[in-house]
């Protein structure tokens, strides 16, 4: 028992986060980044920040993950990380030549108070900028909301940067993807192609996190959403915006800035978010949705009536991130499953509320709660007052799956210990057929496991 | 919306100034928010009537982040909304972090939104700006006028050029200009003549000398402006005097801050060592 000291009454915590379902902003803020093409993540903060984002990443995507640090040292925590930053925009234009160096701030440089936006125009007057590069920036503390955060601060500076309006409107749509794998941004892409609609999707990190091995190394993967791309996003007719809490503010910032009007709607993950994705590509496209798509539709439709009794009324403990997890909880309920138990570590009331609207009289028992105590340790009492069938979510529920002998589907970030999710996705109606078929998987393998030898069932 | 910052020694009568400029402004029926960047959290007792209001802060500390703007927000004399961000007790956490926290915090909940029709904004800023956080007020897009207040003691127009540094570097990428210093007279010798020569050198103006007086102390012992307390009093004059000239002034400059030695010599040719 990895976790015996879990106790399985729950009481109220007035303090206390115990193993979160979070982690820090710069990991959001770099991931984003990276889904910028020829750009170069750049840490504002101590180097061991800077590592330890990296290995989260690296880790995850298995892939190396790059990104440069302003190296504070005690002389940099009192003078302030003006002299460092500006020093790294020399060095790191002259030796490593990105396009673009996206500086986060981290919870040190914060602290102190360095402004970002000073420094980095400082660095402009200073002609330390080459012609034709950017330095762009974003405020990321940690002890503020969570990973998903960073990454949304960092898509609404590329967004506040690089767009521009020119007056011509442009027959194309934004796309901006709330966190998802470069599997999943590459099916996004495909599905706007199937639909015939022009889009820009940002960011965009299928072919950086995901690069086929040639034997040579490239620093900046042929992937990544263009600064040409960025800039045009100003004259798109629409935006769309997939999750609130990943998108919403570069969605408002190519409004106010640019006039481009947005909608936000959830990440296509499951059946019915996927139905409003098409939908709202529809619309916003102006095109009608073709065959193909409708067929992909029929087959997970197909797929869920055909397993449906090993679906129904299946209990489920759910944990990630916002964006991800909403539709993810929809998707259970439009199966007959019960989601009873949902954490999540980022904060916003948005959460509840919609929580509340999904299970509402669908499942009247769920439990449900985000914030910082909302925590692996909660999820974990809450399925020892009354047990669950399946647990999903990232990699660190496998210790709660062993001790509770549950079947466990792996979902989110970060997946630090199976491959797949760099490969096949989890959005779109192709990628809610892995979900099923992943759900199936796990259920049924325990009753293969555990079924009393004159109840194994040779078809399924 | 015109946003302003007012900086200066400890103890130099930053607040008392602010309050009574505010109340000033008022009268010419301005829309004023008053913002107290100060852990003490008194920069808006003259014109709450005393009233110790919950700060940004301890409402965030005790509410979580379910805060509303009426939480924080009260109205003063002639409708003024005040807010103080408050801070920790002396010795612990960070003051400057408190600032920053708090300004993200007013622009989160929408405290600077058109319905509000915002004429002034002004903030009240602790003593020195001794760390980044303090400098928080005076970053791009938020206060955008300087006002130093000053007297003719050695160390307030030490702390004024400290601050004219401060400035100095925001200026560079961002819209902070100074807009002038304050002299709060503290009934040195020579006083208005050293003011308004350290402001040539500083390359700007002192837009008003405010004399001393005790009426200042009588209507701070009653918790009022002196322009509520008083207004009929020569120095309710003065300080509305000195709010339309803050409210006419397009005298808006980065400043040239003083090396030491020229500091000294203007307080040798000036002032005491006469």
């Amino acid at each position: 028992m990895l976790l015996k000291h879990t106790t399985d009454q729950v009481r109220e915590r007035k303090a206390l986060t115990v193993n979160p379902a979070k982690t820090c902003q710069p990991v959001g803020a770099m991931y984003a980044a990276l889904g910028v093409h020829g750009c170069l993540p750049h840490s504002h903060g101590s180097q061991g920040c800077c590592s330890y984002h990296r290995s989260a990443l690296t880790r995850h995507y298995k892939e190396p993950v790059m990104a440069a640090t302003s190296s504070f040292t005690e002389g940099a925590s009192v003078f302030g990380g003006q002299a460092n930053l500006l020093t790294a925009v020399d060095n790191i234009f002259g030796i490593y030549e990105p396009e673009i160096i996206a500086v986060h701030s981290t919870c040190l440089s914060e602290t102190i108070g360095d402004d970002l936006g000073q420094i980095v125009a400082k660095a402009r007057d200073d002609g330390r900028i080459p012609e034709g590069r950017h330095v762009i920036q974003a405020s990321t503390p940690s002890y503020v909301g969570s990973h998903v955060t960073g990454y949304a601060n960092m898509l609404e500076a590329f967004a506040k940067y690089f767009a521009e309006k020119s007056g011509d409107k442009i027959k194309q749509i934004n796309l901006l993807s709330g966190w998802v794998e470069p599997s999943d941004m590459r099916e996004l892409k495909r599905i706007t192609e199937l639909m015939k609609v022009k889009s820009v999707l940002l960011p965009d990190t299928s072919d950086v996190l995901d690069t086929p091995m040639v034997g040579k190394y490239e620093m900046y993967p042929k992937g990544g959403t263009t600064i040409p791309e960025m800039v045009s996003m100003g004259d798109s007719m629409k935006t769309v915006g997939l999750g609130t809490w990943g998108t919403e503010k570069a969605a408002k910032v190519l409004d106010n800035k640019c006039k481009v009007s947005y909608d936000i709607t959830d990440l296509p993950i499951g059946l019915k978010a996927t139905d409003r994705f098409i939908q709202a590509l529809a619309t916003a496209g102006k095109v009608s949705i073709p065959e193909s798509i409708a067929d992909e539709r029929g087959r997970l439709v197909d797929a869920i009536t055909d397993m449906h009794q090993y679906l129904y009324g299946k209990r489920v403990a759910v944990y990630g991130d916002p964006d991800n997890i909403l539709p993810l909880v929809e998707f259970l309920l439009d199966m007959d499953m019960k989601p009873v138990y949902t954490v999540s570590g980022t904060p916003g009331k948005a959460f509840t509320k919609k929580m509340e609207a999904l299970v509402g009289e669908r499942c009247p028992e769920a439990k449900y709660k985000n914030g910082p105590q909302a925590d692996m340790f909660l999820m974990h009492q809450w399925i020892k007052e009354e047990p669950v069938d399946l647990i999903i979510g990232n990699t660190y529920g496998k210790y709660i799956a062993r001790d509770e002998n549950i079947p466990f589907v792996r979902m989110g970030f970060p997946i630090i210990d199976r491959i797949g999710h760099s490969y096949f996705p989890t959005v779109g109606y192709l990628g809610g057929l892995r979900i099923v078929e992943k759900i199936l998987s796990g259920i049924m393998d325990k009753i293969d496991a555990t079924a009393p030898e004159e109840s194994f069932e040779l078809v399924m | 919306m015109r946003k302003i910052a007012i900086y200066g020694k400890g103890g130099i009568g930053k607040s008392t100034t602010t309050q009574n400029t505010v109340a000033g402004l008022v009268k010419m029926g301005k829309n004023v928010l008053v913002v107290g960047c100060d852990p003490k959290a008194d920069s808006t007792r003259l014109l709450l009537g005393g009233l110790a209001q919950k700060t940004v802060l301890d409402t965030l500390r005790e509410e979580g982040e379910d805060v509303e703007i009426d939480d924080v927000i009260k109205r003063g004399y002639g409708d003024v909304r005040c807010v103080e961000s408050g801070g920790p007790e002396p010795g612990v956490g960070c003051a400057g972090r408190g600032i920053i926290t708090s300004i993200n915090l007013l622009e989160q909940l929408g405290a600077w939104d058109e319905k509000y029709e915002t004429d002034y904004t002004f903030y009240d800023v602790l003593g020195d700006v001794v760390c980044g956080g303090f400098a928080m007020p005076i970053r791009d897009g938020k206060a955008e006028e300087i006002y130093i207040v000053v007297s003719g003691e050695m160390m307030a127009m030490y702390a004024a050029n400290n601050i004219c540094k401060g400035i100095k570097k925001y200026a560079q990428a961002g819209s902070v200009r100074l807009g002038g210093l304050i002299c709060n007279s503290r009934k040195v010798d020579n006083e208005a003549e050293m003011i308004q020569e350290l402001a040539r050198q500083l390359g700007t103006q002192m837009i008003h000398f405010v004399p001393r007086d005790n009426m200042v102390q009588h209507a701070e012992i009653n918790r009022k402006t002196v322009i509520e307390f008083a207004p009929d009093h020569p120095q309710a004059a003065e300080y509305a005097q000195l709010a339309a000239a803050i409210d006419a002034n397009e005298m808006f400059v980065v400043p040239t801050p003083l090396e030491m030695d020229t500091l000294e010599k203007l307080l040798i040719d000036f002032g005491i060592a006469n």
